[in-house]
């Protein structure tokens, strides 16, 4: 997967050189960012043998939640409420899928459909405008030459990783991925594990929501259509495996590599965004169909 | 026909995974109404070369021939067409629809051809025909999820015949069975005999083998050993023949003085399934819990083990009553269950060897949240390297590692929280005699060092070589406890049949 990246970034930067300038890859990874950030939340969810879909309209509720807080309370108020209305509305998915044992598709997709309409009844359906100054900085501003909301995905990425991999609760998604029945009989308390995997997943989708929102100043209850099917492509893309168990921080972020370095290669090489649609799902598609062929040859 | 050539004949087949030579020039003769049993420990090739007869596998070098003739299986559609079914240990019926469309499936007699509209009543005259000749008292119109496993099996004979197969491949048969739906089976395959199909029975229980197969072609490490007659080949020379060097003992059983006691259950109840089962054991000592499938002793660990509710009854450990009802709560008081299905409970596939040891004991190795990656992976190996779990490297997904390995992984987990009480259900099911002996050494080693060790078995030499007290359960009751002396195959059989010892 390594290498795809960088073939497609090799084949983009021969084509228009504008690739590889330093504006355009600032820019790349401030688009991505947002895709990152629910990546992350999806790769919990995914691994633990769940699947978040409602993190797209998360990003509309607390895009909306964040600005009227904002205006009414303040800047860190603001912000504060829209991170937390992410992790409240994942406690919720958690509960009905760890305590009253919904799928976690069915739950999910129950929170996409509510979520957006809480979105929308909240603000009316109107756009929420005449936020702070000082809130653009976090959408455009910049810490050295990267761009704060580069920064803040890869500090979240830094801390999944941690997660995942030194953290009784990241061994434990793993297992529960692999094996529910096996983890429940090696002592793991699955339910509360598995409310913590999707309040996880709630929290990245605020933080995600709160920086999108910085981005387009002012709450948008119309966020993040199907921004949660792109966050599932980029964890399997990277070798994340559908049904859990396999697959870490490291998968996702090629995942989501491959899909940011598409999207603003195939603008750059003038490509409509029609055909780029095609070309990314036949790339979701096509990666798990190799991954797939490679496994079974083991 | 004396002289017609064997249905079946394999000659040199050679099959290559990477990296691996999985069948090196392997033989094998069938003949028309003959039951061949294939013999071989886990890994010597058996799963493979009925996979090459049955289609799924494309042998890299040898010949196949049908009826002397040199045949081309080049998927299992062919093989069904040459006349081989095979029934896998996992069947492949589908559990919502009902006998008759299974055994039709594919091939259902149509009323109006054009339409594809089924002819039901035709399809249920047929079915009920194929199963009058079996002898099978089975309705055609049951669902098939509500059958038993054994009837599902007959199904899957039926089907088979249906399909006027000449050549069954039964893969481990009887894993699943009862002593009596054996024998049921065992007057099935006669039949299929008596009619002149031939059978491939593949089976690690060699008792079984004894009573239903004619010739016996064994395979080790991928190569061919030996083709024997069955009759006059004892028990302990197939198993030389697998293993390719004497076993001394089959069972070596330790003998531990017995210390404290670690657990005692009175008057355990869960409603319906379990009544009134009260027993002890102590340290250095093995019991073993004998009965019939369906006996509920899966039920009796689980329910000690805080896996399944109980309604009544009493769990002492060391002399301590256990409140507390989940397997958390169950390790936490250094319980471990080793569960009978290893693929459904007990192993985490696709994590790693070191993932899979770690796991119930990470809490030690957690340092004000993080974990202490470094000493984790060195107990890991420790345990590994103890247990004699032969895999490469930590880092090996569980499932690829055989059955016998794959269950040193799991009492290494336990190893690993300390265990003191060890409940063992079936622990040798479906791992080969080398694995099976590494095994009850280990077991030896855990009551040395003073654990408890409860033994939940189906085969009886098993129980008899290993226990040092033996309770019998039969329909959710202990029935009887024998001593290690005087405990005799007919004593206990008796008990778990009739109730009464």
């Amino acid at each position: 997967m390594p290498a795809v990246i960088v073939a497609l970034a090799v084949v983009f930067g021969s084509i228009n050189p504008n690739f590889w300038s330093a504006t355009n890859l600032a820019n790349v990874s401030r688009q991505i960012s947002i895709l990152a950030l629910l990546s992350l939340g999806q790769t919990f969810a995914i691994l633990s043998g769940g699947i978040d879909l409602s993190v797209g309209s998360l990003l509309a509720l607390v895009s909306v939640v964040c600005a009227q807080q904002m205006k009414a309370q303040g800047l860190v108020e603001g912000i504060t409420a829209g991170v937390l209305a992410g992790g409240l509305a994942g406690l919720v998915n958690g509960l009905i899928i760890a305590r009253a044992r919904v799928p976690p598709f069915i739950a999910t997709l129950g929170m996409l459909v509510a979520a957006r309409g809480a979105a929308l009844t909240l603000s009316g359906g109107l756009p929420i405008a005449g936020l702070p100054r000082e809130f653009l900085v976090i959408g455009a501003g910049y810490i050295g030459p990267f761009p704060i909301p580069t920064v803040v995905a890869v500090a979240a990425f830094v801390l999944a990783h941690v997660i995942l991999s030194r953290t009784r609760f990241g061994r434990y998604v793993y297992a529960m991925g692999s094996n529910e029945e096996a983890a429940v009989l090696s002592g793991i308390n699955v339910a509360n594990y598995k409310m913590l995997v999707y309040v996880t997943s709630g929290l990245f989708a605020g933080i995600a929501g709160v920086i999108l929102t910085a981005r387009v100043i002012s709450g948008q209850p119309t966020l993040g259509e199907v921004q949660e099917l792109y966050s599932i492509a980029a964890v399997v893309i990277g070798g994340g495996r559908i049904t859990g168990g396999v697959g870490g921080i490291g998968t996702t972020l090629m995942g989501v590599l491959v899909l940011g370095i598409l999207g603003n290669g195939l603008n750059l090489v003038q490509v409509s965004s029609y055909v780029q649609n095609i070309v990314i799902g036949a790339i979701i598609v096509g990666a798990v169909w190799i991954d797939l062929a490679r496994e079974r040859r083991r | 026909m004396k002289d017609a050539p064997p249905f079946l004949q394999l000659e040199g087949i050679v099959k290559r995974f990477p990296g691996v030579v999985a069948l090196n020039g392997v033989s094998l003769e069938v003949r028309a109404g003959e039951t061949h049993a294939l013999l071989g420990e886990n890994g010597a090739g058996k799963s493979t070369l009925i996979k090459t007869i049955a289609g799924v596998y494309h042998p890299d070098a040898g010949e196949i021939r049908l009826d002397g003739r040199p045949a081309r299986i080049r998927n299992p559609h062919d093989a069904q067409a040459l006349g081989i079914s095979t029934i896998y240990q996992e069947f492949t019926l589908a559990p919502d629809m009902s006998v008759a469309e299974n055994i039709f499936l594919g091939r259902e007699p149509l009323l109006i051809r054009a339409l594809s509209i089924v002819d039901r009543r035709e399809l249920i005259r047929r079915t009920r025909d194929v199963l009058t000749s079996l002898d099978l008292q089975i309705d055609p119109e049951a669902t098939v999820r509500h059958l038993g496993v054994a009837q599902q099996q007959m199904v899957e004979i039926a089907k088979a015949l249906s399909l006027d197969a000449r050549l069954i491949i039964m893969d481990e048969p009887t894993a699943t069975l009862t002593s009596h739906e054996i024998d049921r089976l065992f007057e099935t395959i006669g039949r299929l005999e008596q009619r002149g199909v031939a059978v491939i029975y593949v089976s690690h229980r060699l008792e079984e083998v004894k009573a239903i197969a004619g010739r016996a072609t064994i395979l080790r490490d991928g190569t061919y050993v030996a083709t024997v007659p069955v009759a006059s080949t004892t028990i302990d020379e197939m198993i030389r023949l697998m293993v390719g060097r004497d076993l001394k003992e089959k069972f070596p059983k330790v003998k531990v003085a017995p210390g404290d006691e670690v657990l005692r259950v009175e008057h355990l109840t869960r409603n319906g399934i379990l009544h009134d089962i009260s027993f002890s054991v102590r340290r250095g000592e093995i019991v073993g819990i004998a009965g019939l499938v369906g006996s509920k002793r899966t039920e009796t660990a689980r329910a000690i083990f805080g896996a399944d509710p109980i309604d009544g009854g009493r769990i002492f450990l060391h002399g301590r009553e256990m409140t507390a009802r989940t397997p958390a709560d169950a390790i936490r008081h250094r319980i471990a269950l080793v569960p009978e299905d290893r693929k459904r409970h007990g192993i985490f596939a696709c994590l790693s060897v070191h993932d899979n040891v770690v796991l119930s004991g990470l809490r030690q190795f957690s340092r004000r949240g993080l974990l202490d990656v470094r000493r984790a992976r060195q107990r890991a190996q420790e345990f590994v390297s103890s247990l004699r779990v032969a895999t490469p490297d930590l880092d090996k997904w569980a499932r690829d590692l055989s059955g016998g390995n794959q269950q040193k992984v799991v009492i290494a987990k336990w190893l690993n929280t300390n265990a003191e009480l060890f409940l063992f259900d079936e622990p040798t099911r479906g791992i080969d005699v080398g694995g099976k002996i590494e095994v009850y050494r280990l077991m030896g080693e855990l009551v040395s060092r003073g654990a408890a060790i409860v033994m939940i078995s189906s085969e009886l030499p098993e129980i008899l070589g290993m226990s040092d007290r033996i309770l019998v359960m039969r329909d959710g009751r202990i029935c009887g406890e024998f001593d290690r002396a005087d405990a005799t195959e007919e004593g206990i059989l008796n008990c778990a049949l009739r109730g009464a010892a």
